[in-house]
């Protein structure tokens, strides 16, 4: 088996006076610069009546600042020669900009405005309001499979309105969203000290912290708000519920289980993450032979952990997650006794001679793969120190999931038993 | 009035020269390899000449595409497929217009492994019944679901339209099709078109360039002979045609596409339509953009790119908006398109794009991955590395009056052909209302 290289990416971690956490990671190999700056609070902090909000809002933050007007943001970004985006995930909310190195300050500058006062309008709350509309409407509700399980599993698997809630949020509470609610949620969440800003790439160390002292320092300091847990026990008894989806041609299944707290039990977690690359990752994995090659019972099927398949993006709780299609309707308790007894079997007999060092070291090559890009690699370092509160996890991960045993997969199966697990089916309306 | 506090940008750094190694092996593989060590990884990209016009084609070919990794003479589906993860590398096989790609990525040190790995299934795919059978099943199941996205529709129903009687003209094969492919013809099909002479392979990463040369010539050897000559006609020009509406009862977003052919890269005007195109709607602070989305809230967004196939270019717009303003959204976008195509674009907004273009360049050719992509798609069209240096500096020389000329040539409405899916009972009355339209149950 080949030694896995461990990345040495060279870091430095540093803290404004106004609390805003910074990490810089020089690398001189290429002329671009990665700027991420993660605020402290997603979807699962969202309030009551107001699904979606978190989302609507990183929309808003790209509408004008303290010294830019509408439509500005994205022109200095990409006439600047660089690309931009947004995202809101469940516990926390991402804005970042690849651009060539000699336009570092001008991103510093730009995320710093918007740090500072986003400019909340009537106009563009209303605006923005139809836009994401529009974007369920392409991503959810004109689709088959659309927000298949994301949307729909958390509220099959989970009791508290934080957890089980649709992050997209409903058209009617969108709807009833307000400037004044806008305003409340930047001055509670959107503070220097609930964020962390990372830059990558073609800097100089010195020069780098000059600039964001420059463009950061002076950002009035506000209390982070305290964080309440979310978590949530393993079911004890299992779930079942169904979705219709009125486009989908052939029927879905998603199964859900509560999986332990990543910082509480770190060791069980990269078991359970390790499990869900024995399980489905490329033709060799279990459930993929088992159930596509040989009893053909679903046409695919994978297995993740985290909401949207990053198994580090989460707090406690997070999920262990998953989804196969399959053409014949009757076909779901086979489903779930294949998985069940495939699960039975690992946990009883173990793994196979060189299966879990494939896959360790094919996980690791893929880590050391998304890190090539710089935007990539600062969106990581920003996400372990906001996250994990260890932006060196970007180099230390290969080496934890290298000391992954089997007795970590075996127990992670272990911990997958039917009376814990939540089985939402996605019930075919659309034409064959 | 007071200076702007937007930082200004400071002096450009040059990327580092490519260092690169370039062969044709006495098989007639063409072999490009580039030293790239920011990660201790190789990125491959194989690309297999694949188009054909005789009957049936589309179907071999993807059926193929599915199965060409479920075993060899030596390994059977999961024996392949453990082989490959334990060198830390990851294989998948794809289909476009024109080719069959490899795409392969693994550990700097396992590289002459992975070669191993997939001449193995170059010379010697076996195309099991059974695993052809499985492939089958789940090809049908996957293109059903495909046409139950209302954008697949839409673009199949655009190339159809564009393209009439062509290959070009489809974009998927027919579940039927599929059902009548033997696993025998994908023998047949893989002996006659997966053959060295005439493909490209490109390697990018932490490697020698020189060695990988070696490497490859070494590996792939035994694989030998061309595959069968092209019998595909010219593309056809496109006649204009009303916009076709198809309908979707009950669709809460309408998809709209068009197109027309545009300039290969290689062409001295794609410099100043590529700048085009980027005002328009090829970025997110282009025209089409800032009117539908952050004017009107039509739409999550707009977009219109140019592709390149090796028959020809295509200049294509897509945009999903919401049903109630189908008509409007389609009377802002040929607002748009009239207003680039009859009168002078800015200076402001060609200084935008080509800072836009020369950057988005340099980002996307900054990784392994971006750059043995680009790499691979450049040489299917006949062009190398070269033109990531020659590109930046033609774009610096485009004039206002280059990007005006080359958008009134190829953004008039009028030589579009379009095509809306959507429910047809909201929308028909008020588009027909704007232009001729002929409908599709």
């Amino acid at each position: 088996m080949p030694q896995l290289p461990s990345p040495s990416f060279a870091l430095s971690k540093h803290t404004l006076d106004n609390g805003l956490r910074v990490v810089l990671a020089p690398d001189r190999s290429a002329p671009v610069v990665g700027i991420a700056v993660l605020y402290d609070v997603g979807f699962r902090s969202e309030p009551e009546g107001r699904t979606g909000f978190a989302h609507l809002f990183e929309h808003l933050m790209f509408q004008g600042s303290a010294h830019l007007e509408k439509l500005e943001h994205f022109r200095y970004v990409q006439s600047s020669g660089g690309t931009f985006n947004g995202s809101t995930h469940p516990d926390y909310t991402d804005y970042f900009e690849a651009l060539p190195a000699n336009a570092l300050e001008r991103g510093l500058f730009l995320e710093a405005d918007r740090m500072r006062s986003p400019r909340i309008t009537e106009e563009n709350l209303a605006n923005q309001l139809e836009v994401v509309k529009n974007e369920i409407r392409v991503n959810v509700l004109n689709r088959p499979y659309g927000g298949f399980p994301w949307i729909y599993l958390p509220g099959v698997l989970f009791d508290t309105f934080a957890n089980a809630h649709n992050g997209y949020g409903g058209f009617e509470d969108l709807e009833n969203a307000t400037v004044a609610d806008a305003q409340d949620f930047f001055a509670r969440f959107y503070t220097p000290a609930n964020a962390v800003l990372a830059v990558a790439g073609d800097l100089d160390e010195d020069e780098a912290l000059a600039l964001i002292d420059k463009h950061f320092a002076d950002i009035p300091s506000r209390p982070a708000p305290s964080r309440p847990s979310f978590a949530e026990p393993p079911l004890t008894q299992s779930r079942r519920s169904t979705h219709d989806d009125p486009h989908a041609p052939i029927p879905a299944v998603a199964v859900g289980w509560r999986v332990p707290d990543p910082h509480g039990a770190p060791d069980d977690y990269l078991g359970a993450v390790l499990l869900a690359e024995l399980l489905t990752s490329g033709d060799a994995s279990r459930l993929q032979r088992r159930l596509v090659q040989e009893e053909q019972l679903v046409t695919d099927v994978v297995t993740y952990l985290g909401e949207f398949g990053d198994p580090l993006d989460e707090r406690d709780p997070t999920v262990f997650t998953l989804t196969a299609h399959f053409p014949d309707a009757g076909a779901l308790d086979r489903i779930l006794d294949a998985v069940d007894a495939e699960l039975a079997d690992l946990a009883q007999h173990g793994l196979a001679d060189g299966e879990l060092d494939r896959v360790r070291t094919r996980l690791g090559s893929e880590l050391l793969r998304q890190l090539d890009a710089v935007l990539n690699r600062t969106l990581e370092l920003a996400k372990f120190e906001l996250v994990h509160g260890r932006a060196e996890l970007v180099n230390e991960l290969p080496a934890l999931i290298a000391a992954v045993g089997e007795q970590d997969v075996r127990a992670a199966a272990v911990a997958l038993s039917p009376d814990r697990r939540a089985v939402l089916e996605l019930v075919a309306g659309g034409a064959r | 009035m007071t200076a702007s506090p937007v930082p200004p940008l400071t002096e450009p750094r040059s990327p580092s020269e490519l260092r690169l190694a370039e062969r044709t092996t006495s098989t007639g593989l063409r072999v490009v390899a580039v030293r790239r060590p920011a990660v201790p990884l190789v990125e491959l990209r194989l690309r297999i000449p694949f188009l054909s016009a005789e009957p049936g084609h589309p179907a071999r070919a993807d059926l193929l595409s599915d199965s060409i990794l479920t075993g060899t003479a030596d390994r059977d589906r999961a024996a392949l497929a453990a082989a490959v993860q334990a060198l830390g590398a990851g294989l998948d096989v794809g289909l476009d217009a024109d080719r069959l790609q490899v795409s392969g990525n693994v550990l700097a040190t396992e590289l002459p492994e992975l070669l191993g790995l997939i001449s193995t299934v170059l010379d010697g795919a076996a195309y099991p019944d059974r695993e052809v059978d499985t492939e089958r099943s789940r090809l049908v199941e996957r293109l059903t679901i495909a046409r139950s996205r209302p954008g697949v529709v839409a673009a199949e129903a655009l190339s159809s339209r564009m393209w009439g009687h062509h290959p070009y003209a489809v974009d998927l094969p027919q579940p039927e099709e599929v059902q009548q492919t033997a696993a025998a013809e994908l023998r047949e099909a893989h002996r006659r078109f997966v053959r060295p002479d005439g493909c490209v392979l490109v390697v990018v990463g932490d490697v020698d360039p020189e060695r990988v040369l070696d490497q490859v010539e070494q590996s792939l050897g035994s694989w030998a002979g061309a595959g069968p000559a092209v019998d595909v006609p010219p593309l056809p020009t496109p006649v204009p045609r009303p916009l076709l509406v198809i309908n979707r009862p009950g669709s809460v977003q309408s998809s709209l596409r068009m197109g027309r052919p545009a300039l290969p890269r290689c062409d001295e005007r794609y410099p100043a339509l590529q700048l085009a195109n980027m005002i328009f709607g090829g970025y997110f602070s282009s025209r089409w953009t800032e009117n539908l989305r952050e004017d009107k809230g039509y739409t999550y967004g707009p977009h219109s790119r140019l592709d390149h196939h090796s028959l020809g270019s295509v200049l294509s717009f897509d945009v999903e908006v919401a049903t109630d303003v189908t008509a409007p959204a389609v009377l802002e976008t040929y607002y748009e398109l009239g207003r680039i195509a009859t009168l002078p674009v800015t200076d402001r907004e060609v200084e935008d794009v080509r800072q836009y273009a020369i950057g988005t360049l340099a980002l996307s050719t900054a990784t392994q991955a971006g750059l043995a992509s680009t790499l691979a798609s450049l040489a299917g069209v006949g062009l190398g590395a070269e033109w990531l240096v020659e590109h930046p500096r033609r774009l610096k020389e485009v004039t206002v009056a280059d990007v005006s000329s080359a958008a009134a040539d190829f953004f008039r409405p009028a030589a579009l052909t379009s095509v809306v899916v959507g429910d047809a009972e909201s929308i028909t009355e008020r588009l027909a209302g704007l232009v001729p339209v002929e409908t599709q149950a």
